[in-house]
């Protein structure tokens, strides 16, 4: 590996905070992460089952996303409890975090 | 069209297939392209009559349809919370659904009018925009009161640029704005494929219907009965309606057709993220699992013989 790559590339530890839901809150979870300081998000169709029965996809209202959002620690607890408070009680929502080595830190 | 129709015909392979869990599905994609040909065909003909059509003429039946949409769900709110027992938020949700309208069953009867070369009046896709709203507010507001928490901007937005809205109003306002002679090139696959694509569609709402079954069977016999009485009521309610307006025999049948179909796109959406407190199993299986195959099978002939009672044949 060529010197300047060392200097260029550091590695560096973020949260990587996947959340597993209704399709319907796509929207508003949009605006919620925006908001608490995430600078950005992937969202991909899901189906699966969970306690709130087999989510199969077969009409909108049973359709799942999973969403992934890079983004440091503090801000990755703002989300938690924002979504705990506002989305728990009613909404299929699954949540869980990890550690994850990232490239270009200043990204995220 | 009788009940032999192949439209129908298809409709009763989808329900018959998903009842007995074939692997059968359309892909998600197709089926959200067939709805929006049907969207845009149904705009664009009614923008075309439409330009026919002095302006000041649609006043009245716009407004009228409107307090029809905000009275039908008063009507059937209490229904679910005295006698359905039901918890407020499903009681309003529910009732939501049944005052909102489907543009699938709206389409049917287009074709089924069609078929027997009877015609109504060019502004009814107007009425299934106008229909669309009113009742999303009612059960809102039924279910939480004038409430702060709920997003009213967000929700207007939702609503108001929902797919189905933003492809009838655009359709109607191209076909408005092209006229007869513009719209002609786009015939062939808007209106002579009209009852192709709905066959289709229907192929899949009769899956979509089956899977809803094994829900429905949890819910009980109410919500059963409550699926094919109310849109029967209401059938009556919109026939009434369209007679006091001076609709010809085709209007009346469609406004008694819109009055008694039940939202399973718009209005379940808006409630999943107004009222996430309501059940959306319940509301959903009942709309696409009993009120929607019913129109299909028995209401839309059903509509057409109370339009006959009340104007008349032919008229």
């Amino acid at each position: 590996m060529a010197p300047e790559d060392d200097t260029a590339m550091s590695i560096d530890t973020r949260k990587l905070v996947t959340i597993i839901t209704e399709s319907a809150l796509e929207h508003s979870l949009a605006d919620d992460f925006e908001r608490l300081g995430a600078h950005g998000y992937t969202i991909t169709n899901a189906r699966g089952k969970g306690h709130r029965g087999v989510r199969d996809a077969d009409w909108s209202t049973s359709s799942n996303i999973r969403v992934e959002v890079v983004c440091d620690a503090a801000v990755a607890d703002a989300i938690v409890g924002y979504l705990r408070e506002h989305y728990y009680a009613n909404y299929a929502m699954i949540l869980f975090m990890c550690d994850v080595d990232v490239v270009r830190p200043e990204k995220f | 069209m009788t009940p032999l129709d192949p439209i129908v015909l298809f409709f009763i392979l989808g329900l018959v297939a998903g009842v007995l869990r074939s692997e059968l599905r359309l892909p998600p994609a197709i089926y959200e392209g067939l709805t929006i040909l049907l969207l845009i065909a149904i705009g664009l003909k009614g923008g075309i009559e439409l330009a026919k059509q002095p302006f000041a003429e649609l006043v009245v039946p716009v407004f009228s349809v409107m307090l029809m949409g905000f009275l039908l769900p008063l009507v059937a709110y209490p229904v679910l919370l005295y006698v359905g027992r039901f918890k407020r938020p499903d009681a309003a949700s529910i009732a939501a659904h049944y005052g909102s309208v489907s543009v699938g069953t709206f389409a049917v009867a287009v074709a089924y009018l069609a078929s027997l070369d009877i015609s109504f009046e060019s502004y009814m896709p107007l009425m299934v925009v106008i229909l669309e709203v009113p009742a999303i507010l009612v059960g809102i507001i039924l279910a939480r009161g004038i409430s702060r928490e709920t997003r009213w901007g967000k929700l207007s937005h939702e609503v108001l640029l929902g797919k189905g809205v933003v492809l009838l109003v655009g359709g109607m306002l191209i076909g408005w704005v092209a006229g007869p002679k513009g719209v002609e090139p786009l015939a062939p696959l808007f209106f002579d494929l009209f009852k192709a694509i709905l066959a289709l569609f229907l192929l899949e709402m009769g899956l979509v219907a089956a899977s809803q079954i094994s829900s429905l069977r949890r819910y009980g016999l109410f919500l059963v009965g409550f699926g094919i009485l109310f849109p029967l009521f209401s059938a009556v309610v919109g026939g009434l309606l369209g007679l006091m307006l001076g609709m010809s025999t085709g209007g009346i049948m469609m406004l008694a057709t819109l009055a008694a179909s039940g939202s399973y796109i718009a209005v379940p959406a808006a409630m999943r993220l107004t009222v996430p407190e309501a059940n959306p199993t319940l509301s959903i299986s009942v709309s696409l699992g009993v009120t929607f195959p019913f129109n299909i099978l028995v209401g839309i002939p059903l509509y057409l013989q109370l339009a006959n009672l009340l104007h008349g044949p032919g008229g």
